[in-house]
């Protein structure tokens, strides 16, 4: 009963957002690194099951989407390398090189080159998706992690875990311009769409610092509090805007929430009880949807944006980790795939 | 020894090379900074605009003279008791390497400089270390008079507190990685020490929870003759009280521990260890007190009865693992290794999380001096980030750092305590060791 009123309530959003002239709602492909099982589960984001099941290299976290959505990008980090699938037939297409332990790809706003952290080397790895070779290394703080893109494709953001740091590099030359300190085990860093503000999760600090990536001044910053739940199991990662940027989204770790922040205010609106251990978070490309890799409780939790409610669990493989949602709709030969 | 020591040791210097006392040569030593040294003070001004740090190159030298003059330095000084006495533990595999505890704090000092090489700050770390702790003493006592004020002690309980007794009133703060005495965090405490070495009650308390979450309730505690034996025993006792676990019996195991190796001596064991454990109460676990491992290691698998050992052999609590891969541990196991080539053990943890402890403090502060930091330290912002999961920070009560205990057997861990269920009111990390209301330690109390 729930999931026929969840599909009515998605059905009635998406007329809502054909008279507001976006695009028609359609089933996406949501993929999922399983870190501990290696494999990616794929998920149909209108029927909310798992349609398929890809076996990866070892250790699989960041993973992300070519430009055109045709290619799945996945760091394979015990492998020191990534991988690439095809989006839609899931067949692996190619290696591509990393440094040792790649964690996080993200790519330059043109498609390529594709930028990722190694968390074993101190060093952010500049690749060219193509060609299948390494542009250059550029020098960061110790166990770089978060990758973040500004949407004119001039800075990337690598924050580093045990330097406590968001690094400025320009994507132009790689040089590092500027350097925030921020609070302990910085993991995530997310542009707005619009450029004017980077935020830079921190998982033991267990607070989100905003910067401002004009002049690297530090604009905010957001602490959070559950009630039955200590400081110390508060651990942001995982951060995401919706599509105007009016709210983010963070996802905090083993207190099992994610809360949902006013982007303007920045104050904590509400937390969601999603799975444990939540990590990363993915919307699908119409914004209507959010996943939520919950790392213990093998499953991840679909948050209807609208109403900022969970409305589903669906199990996927063991320790899921990373999320990126496909561009390319399912198409009904998907759904007889092996699963 | 009477000049001041203004120039950064460098690391290599400190690690590969350390100085020992013969104290009477040591006034002779003139630190001075190599030319390389300058060369790396000058890329760590030169990385916040560069792209890729070359190594070393010409092009850096350069005006070196002013970037190092740019670049604040900030000593800390490691002392290190050795104790050719101590009898080597029985497995092969547990022989202290001979830079055990030294080899963490290295590392410590090569990531706070990755960090303050984009805040010109440059760590480096002094060593002492002799049999004779008086000498030791006096000698760290110098060095402080000469400007450093953060200490990292291997030493036993009471050359700490004497150390501390000695740097009374300067400016100077003690890191006991090493010393597991509950006294000296207690009834002896000093408002200048601070301990990053989990206490013997966080020890015996994270094995505990654990046995009370398996519901292992009924303990045979087999104690040995020494005294440190006798105290993690009372500390055990302590906890079982605590917890609600009951000691059924409790044995002493006297022994000779003659020579650690000969060519046999399993034959023997195998007919000592049940004849000694015959006729015991029914019961859940043995618990092994033998913190020299000197004769645990010959229990599992040869009780009486077939049950689990723990104590400090079988399932053993510990503040590390090197077998550890948990919250982002792989990376720091690897560096650690590059570095050391061999295992991180738990004094090597103990140490690097004094250091660090430095490291991070400086950081928030944009400053070496002394003041700000060991107030800072004190303050309740301050955190570290330890590779467990959470947030680590100093009890305001008497300077021991919280941290989860891990429970390992040889090969990997098993479980991390606190276990799920043990609330508290504060911290769960408090469930571990003396709580504030019974703590004994007046001497942080303002």
């Amino acid at each position: 009963m729930t999931f026929l009123k969840t599909t009515a309530a998605i059905a009635a959003l998406s007329l809502t957002s054909l008279a507001l002239g976006a695009s028609p709602a359609s089933a996406y492909k949501v993929f999922i690194s399983n870190e501990k099982e290696n494999t990616i589960s794929v998920i149909d984001s209108e029927k909310m099951e798992v349609i398929h099941t890809i076996k990866t290299g070892n250790r699989p976290r960041g993973i992300i989407l070519s430009k055109d959505g045709k290619w799945v990008i996945v760091c394979t980090s015990d492998d020191n390398r990534m991988q690439v699938y095809d989006a839609e037939t899931f067949q692996y297409v190619k290696d591509l090189p990393s440094g040792p332990d790649p964690e996080l790809p993200i790519l330059h706003t043109s498609g390529n080159p594709l930028y990722v952290s190694n968390e074993d080397d101190n060093l952010v790895t500049v690749v060219d998706i193509f060609k299948g070779t390494i542009i250059t290394d550029v020098p960061v703080g110790v166990e770089p992690e978060g990758m973040g893109m500004s949407p004119d494709g001039k800075v990337l953001v690598n924050t580093s875990e045990t330097t406590n740091m968001a690094h400025f590099i320009t994507t132009d030359g790689y040089k590092n311009f500027d350097n925030v300190l921020v609070d302990n085990r910085p993991r995530v860093a997310e542009f707005k769409s619009d450029g004017s503000e980077v935020w830079v999760s921190a998982e033991i600090g267990g607070t989100v610092t905003i910067i401002d990536p004009a002049d690297r001044k530090i604009k905010g910053k957001i602490t959070f509090e559950i009630q039955g739940i200590t400081k110390d199991a508060i651990q942001p990662v995982g951060v995401r805007f919706n599509q105007d940027n009016s709210k983010a989204y963070v996802a905090l770790g083993p207190a099992n929430r994610v809360a949902v922040i006013d982007a303007k205010t920045y104050k904590v609106e509400k937390y969601i009880l999603v799975g444990q251990r939540v990590w990363n978070l993915g919307f699908t490309p119409d914004f209507k949807l959010l996943f939520a890799t919950n790392g213990t409780s093998n499953d991840v939790t679909v948050i209807d944006a609208a109403s900022d409610k969970a409305i589903k669990s669906i199990k996927t493989g063991r320790y899921p980790w990373g999320v990126v949602s496909g561009l390319t709709p399912v198409k009904a030969a998907d759904t007889s795939a092996p699963k | 020894m009477t000049q001041a020591n203004p120039e950064p040791t460098p690391p290599e210097m400190a690690g590969y090379k350390p100085f020992r006392p013969v104290l009477s040569a040591a006034a002779a030593v003139k630190w001075r900074l190599p030319h390389y040294l300058l060369a790396i003070a000058a890329l760590t001004v030169a990385v916040p605009a560069v792209a890729q740090p070359p190594p070393a190159s010409p092009a850096a030298e350069p005006g070196a003279s002013e970037a190092a003059a740019d670049v604040k330095s900030l000593p800390i000084l490691m002392v290190r008791q050795l104790r050719p006495d101590r009898l080597p533990p029985l497995s092969l595999l547990d022989l202290p390497p001979k830079d055990d505890g030294l080899a963490g704090a290295r590392l410590a000092i090569d990531d706070n400089n990755t960090t303050g090489r984009f805040l010109k700050q440059n760590f480096a770390l002094e060593l002492i270390e002799s049999e004779d702790t008086v000498e030791l003493i006096a000698e760290a006592k110098k060095r402080v008079e000469g400007g450093i004020g953060f200490i990292v002690t291997d030493l036993d309980a009471k050359p700490t507190l004497e150390l501390a007794d000695a740097l009374k009133g300067l400016d100077a703060v003690i890191f006991n990685a090493s010393a597991p005495d509950e006294n000296i965090r207690e009834e002896d405490c000093r408002a200048n020490l601070k301990h990053t070495a989990p206490s013997r009650a966080m020890l015996s308390d994270a094995l505990a929870q654990y046995l009370a979450w398996k519901r292992w309730g009924n303990w045979v505690l087999v104690v040995g003759p020494a005294p440190q034996d006798k105290a993690f025993a009372e500390a055990l006792r302590r906890s079982a009280q605590r917890f609600g676990m009951k000691i059924v019996e409790e044995r002493t195991f006297n022994y000779d521990p003659g020579s650690r190796r000969s060519d046999g001596g399993f034959e023997q064991i195998q007919q000592q260890i049940p004849t000694f454990t015959q006729k015991l109460p029914e019961h859940d676990v043995l618990v092994v007190a033998d913190e020299g491992e000197l004769f645990g290691e010959y229990f599992p698998y040869r009780t009486w009865d077939a049950k689990p050992v723990v104590g400090t052999a079988g399932l053993y609590p510990t503040s590390w693992h090197p077998a550890i891969e948990l919250w982002g541990g792989t990376q720091f196991q690897n560096r650690f290794k590059r570095l050391a080539n061999r295992n991180m053990r738990a004094l090597d943890y103990n140490a690097w999380m004094a250091v660090r402890s430095i490291g991070e403090a400086a950081t928030r502060k944009q400053s070496v001096e002394r003041k700000p930091l060991i107030d800072y330290m004190l303050s309740p912002e301050f955190e570290l980030a330890a590779f467990k999961g959470r947030k680590l920070t100093y009890r305001a009560w008497n300077g021991q750092l919280r941290q989860p205990i891990v429970l390992a057997t040889g090969k990997m861990h098993v479980t991390v305590s606190p276990q799920p269920g043990f609330l508290h009111q504060f911290t769960e990390l408090d469930t571990m060791g003396i709580d504030r209301p019974e703590t004994k330690c007046r001497a942080y109390q303002k």
